[in-house]
Parts: structure tokens; C-alpha cells; sequence
């Protein structure tokens, strides 16, 4: 049979992380990486039980009760600091004279090797701790520079959306193209017409089928929308359910009324989404970009915010220009007052 | 080719010789950008068309050029972790060189998607080496010499090194390790966190 001494010198080589214990619970023999954990202290001669805390299996109080629990995989942690936590292995020597535990570091290895300084000749070749650092370190690398790309990317998509001039649910233009081109014609000073057009009902249609169903009814609505103006003439998607349309060099308020009237009749076709119709309608306002008063955008925006008020006022499904002297809250106030309402 | 390795190129130009040589060799090279991306892989010609204007812009060769690449990779406090995934190999030079078999392996475990050329160390005699860079990456041999003579700064060994282009597109090293433990070389801490 083996000797304690042999046994002891061929663990150091196979399971630095080793102890040997006798049949009362004491080390007899303590492996050097083991060892290296504990520098001020011997190890060997300690009763194992109190130099370390099972937290796996439990209950456990005796090295006779340990010795009943061959091969189940042990959890304990060093009672004093750092309360280093190892996985371990049971092995009984034969005719009840002790056992060999092994232990590893498991995933608190990182943590292990730092705190105790420990070196690739700390553990066997067989170990595979040192690719498991390697690998943690190759991992971390490579994982930040991914990450730092997709930083960059995030910051050319934000950039690139803040340039974009197109609503992405609909391909229509965005409110920022919206303000170019009413910025554009009012220098040229050509005349034009705007429209301000609030989808009627969509409200309930998010609400009672679902936002897919409201996303399809935009794209609907902006297919008929394009379907009505000319080459020339812009459609905008310029908030939730709200659309503005610019009419270049079209100010005829009789050409303009039929416009609207054929865009509120084509909308109030039922919309099918998965085999259910979706009824809307629009209201719109108009506002004539024309005459010799120098105009801003914000004023012609305004004006036909009024006069869309005044559309819906006169029921849903109307169509009003704007005349001087209407006054009261635009749309968009009232709007946003209603929505208030609403949350209260 | 990888970015790692596009990436490599243009952190040593920038690194070594300053930004503006950076770009004016992507503009001879003809690209239309100036920052390689490390995650992302490019067209091979690409990497051919910088390296060659790199090496006009420099008016050096470009075997001179890679090899002064492999030295900065590796020496460069920049890109430390290169450096520290390579001490992994081994606790001296030896083993560090026993290791490099195992290179394009550790490479791809690190980076699914980068193939680096088979390496294979001989050792003909004590202290003399030989290791062969099979063909696929061209002027990776080059690369290897600059890293080999870095590496041996850092473990403190005293080598002397020669580099041969071999038959086929291989590319053979001679290592000739005179003393092991010639200076004391740079610490090596495993537990060390990157930042």
C-alpha cells in the first residue's frame, strides 16, 4: 500500500488543490497550491471542518458524516477572510484511513487568482484554468471591440435618422423635410396651397385592433394621399395621425375643394387589415399661400391649424379654408387639451 | 481579411508615424474611408492596396514594414492585451515558442471568424528552433519575426532571429535562443484585469 508521503508527493504533482484527511477530520497532507492560499497559516494538522464551511451538502458536522457522502460534489468556503469558495471532490482511502478531497476554484477562479497571486505553475498542465483566464481575457477583448463598434453604429444611426428626411413608417416626407421645402417656397415666393389633414377615428382603431392595425391604416393612408397630389406637391407625415400637404403653385380654391373632398372619400373606404375593415375618414384644413403679405411658416402652420379646428368642429369628414377672423384654439391646442382630458 | 488585422495596420501607422501618413496612405490605396472597423471583415484587396502604399508612403519594404508591425503589437502599451494573450503560452521563452502550434487554435476560440496561417515549431537542437508559416496570409512571417523579437524583450531573452522565405508560399524563422534569462523582461500577472 501506498504511503502517506507518496501519496502526499504524487497529489502535489496530479491535485495542488488537494488535502489529505485522516479518519478524524484532520489534514495530514496539504496540497502546495492549497497551501499557497493560507500563507501565514500551516494547513496540515487543522481539523478540515474548521477551516472551512460546507454550504453543500448541509448538515454535515463530522468527518464521519463527510466519509458517508462519497462522490456527491462538495460546496465549502474558508471560514475566515477571504472567504475563498472551492467546488470539491470526495475520494475514501481504502480501510478507513481518511479520504483525499480535491477541490477547485470554480468560477470564483478569477477572483482566486488575483487575490492570492497565483501563477501558471500553480497548477498542473492538465488544469485547464490557464485557457479559462486566457479565454476570459481573449472574450473580453474581443467583446469590447465589438462593443465599440456597435457604439459607432448607434451614433451613424442616430445621425443618420437626425439627417433623414423620410417618415419611415409611411415613405412619406418628415416634418423636418416639411419645414425645408415651406422654408424653399416661401423665399422663392412662388404661390402655394397647404393642407393640414387629421385622420378621423384612427384613435380607436389603435385602440380596439391593436397598433399594427394603426400602422397599416398610416401606410394606407399615405398610399392614397400620394395617390391625389401631383409629381410636384409634397405629402408629410408631420405627428401620429397628422399629415400636411403642400400643393406648389396651386392656390385655386375650387380645384383645392375637390382635392379635398376625393382625399376624405378615398379615406373613408374601409382599410382591410387581416380580413377586417378599418374605417377612418380625415378632416382638413387649408390655408392659400398667396398675395402680396410676406409670409412665415409658422403663421401659414397656424392658419391652417384653425382652419382644420374649424373642420372638425363642423362635424368629421370636413374640409374648411382658412378666412381671417377665425380665431379660438387650433387643432393642435385643442388637440393636446383633449388628450389631457382624456388622461384625467 | 479580418479587421483585427486592417485594424492592426492602421493603429500602427497612426500610432507610429501620426494620423496624417494614415490618411494619405487610404487615400493612395484608393479607400474611401479611413478607420477600419476590428468586427468586420474586408476584401482581401483592400488589405494589399494599404500595405503597398503604406510601404511607397514610408519608402520602405513592406517585409521591414510588417515586421516593425509585429514589434508594435506586441510592445505597444496600447494593445496590451495582444501581448498578454501571447504570455499565456508559457512562463519562459521556450514555452512561449512551443506555444505558437497552438496560435491560429487560440486565435479562432478568441475570434470565431480569424484564420490565421498554421504555425509549426521544430526543434533541431537545444536552443535552435525553426518555425514554419504555412502560406495563406502573405507576409505573415514577417509579422511573426517583429512579434518573436518582442516577445523575447518581454520574457528577458537574448535570441538571435533570420528569416527565410520558403517554397510554395511558407515562410521559415530560425530561432536561435542564446541565453534565457538574459534580462529580467517585463512582469506577467495573470490575475491582472484589462480595463
Amino acid at each position: 500500500m501506498i504511503g502517506l508521503d507518496d501519496l502526499g508527493q504524487m497529489l502535489d504533482q496530479l491535485c495542488p488543490m488537494s488535502v489529505v484527511l485522516d479518519n478524524t477530520g484532520h489534514i495530514r497532507h496539504t496540497g502546495s497550491t492549497l497551501q499557497k492560499l493560507r500563507p501565514d497559516q500551516i494547513l496540515t494538522g487543522q481539523r478540515f471542518l474548521e477551516l472551512v464551511e460546507l454550504s453543500r451538502p448541509r448538515a454535515i458536522g463530522n468527518m464521519q458524516e463527510l466519509l458517508a457522502r462519497p462522490a456527491s460534489t462538495l460546496h465549502l468556503q474558508f471560514r475566515d477572510e477571504p472567504r475563498t469558495a472551492f467546488k470539491g471532490v470526495l475520494a475514501p482511502l481504502p480501510t478507513g484511513q481518511g479520504a483525499v478531497i480535491n477541490l477547485s476554484f470554480g468560477i470564483s477562479v478569477l477572483d482566486a487568482v488575483r487575490d492570492y497571486d497565483l501563477t501558471s505553475a500553480d497548477f498542473p498542465a492538465s488544469d485547464l484554468t490557464i485557457e479559462l483566464l486566457y479565454l476570459v481575457e481573449a472574450k473580453s477583448a474581443a467583446m469590447e471591440a465589438s462593443r465599440k463598434l456597435n457604439q459607432r453604429l448607434q451614433g451613424a444611426k442616430i445621425a443618420a435618422e437626425e439627417q433623414a428626411f423620410t417618415d419611415t413608417l409611411t415613405g412619406l416626407k418628415n416634418r423636418r423635410a416639411m419645414d425645408h421645402i415651406l422654408a424653399r417656397l416661401i423665399g422663392a415666393g412662388t404661390p402655394f396651397s397647404l393642407m393640414h389633414l387629421d385622420l378621423d377615428f384612427f384613435k380607436s382603431i389603435n385602440d380596439t385592433m391593436g397598433h399594427a392595425a394603426g400602422d397599416h391604416v398610416l401606410q394606407e393612408a399615405a398610399r392614397i394621399m400620394v395617390a391625389q397630389i401631383r409629381e410636384r406637391d409634397t405629402a408629410a407625415r408631420v405627428g401620429g395621425d397628422e399629415f400636411v400637404l403642400i400643393f406648389d403653385g396651386l392656390c385655386d380654391e375650387i380645384r383645392l375643394g375637390q382635392i379635398a373632398e376625393r382625399l376624405i372619400g378615398e379615406l373613408e373606404k374601409p382599410i382591410l387589415f387581416g380580413g377586417q375593415p378599418c374605417r377612418i375618414s380625415a378632416s382638413i384644413g387649408t390655408v392659400l399661400a398667396v398675395g402680396p403679405t410676406v409670409l412665415n411658416a409658422a403663421q401659414l402652420l397656424h392658419d391652417a391649424d384653425l382652419a382644420l379646428y374649424s373642420a372638425k368642429r363642423a362635424g368629421r369628414s370636413c374640409h374648411r379654408f382658412f378666412r381671417n377672423g377665425m380665431d379660438g384654439p387650433t387643432f393642435s391646442e385643442k388637440h393636446v387639451s383633449d388628450e389631457i382630458a382624456d388622461v384625467a | 481579411m479580418h479587421g483585427l488585422i486592417n485594424r492592426s495596420i492602421q493603429s500602427f501607422t497612426c500610432h507610429t508615424y501620426g494620423h496624417a501618413r494614415w490618411l494619405a496612405v487610404t487615400e493612395a490605396a484608393g479607400l474611401n474611408f479611413s478607420e477600419f472597423e476590428a468586427m468586420l471583415i474586408y476584401d482581401e484587396d483592400l488589405s494589399r492596396g494599404v500595405l503597398t502604399a503604406l510601404s511607397v508612403e514610408l519608402e520602405r519594404d513592406v517585409t521591414d514594414v510588417l515586421e516593425d508591425l509585429g514589434t508594435f503589437l506586441v510592445s505597444n502599451p496600447n494593445v496590451e492585451s495582444l501581448r498578454r494573450l501571447l504570455r499565456f503560452g508559457g512562463v519562459n521563452y521556450t514555452e512561449f515558442l512551443h506555444s505558437l502550434d497552438d496560435l491560429p487554435d487560440r486565435a479562432r476560440l478568441a475570434v470565431s471568424d480569424l484564420n490565421l496561417p498554421a504555425l509549426e515549431l521544430r526543434e533541431h537542437a537545444a536552443g535552435h528552433f525553426s518555425l514554419t508559416c504555412q502560406a495563406g496570409l502573405q507576409g505573415f512571417g514577417s509579422v511573426m519575426l517583429g512579434v518573436l523579437r518582442a516577445m523575447a524583450d518581454d520574457y528577458g531573452a537574448l535570441v538571435v532571429l533570420a528569416h527565410y522565405g520558403g517554397s510554395n508560399g511558407t515562410e521559415v524563422i530560425d530561432i536561435t535562443l542564446i541565453e534565457s534569462a538574459w534580462t529580467e523582461g517585463r512582469s506577467f500577472d495573470l490575475g491582472t484585469r484589462i480595463e
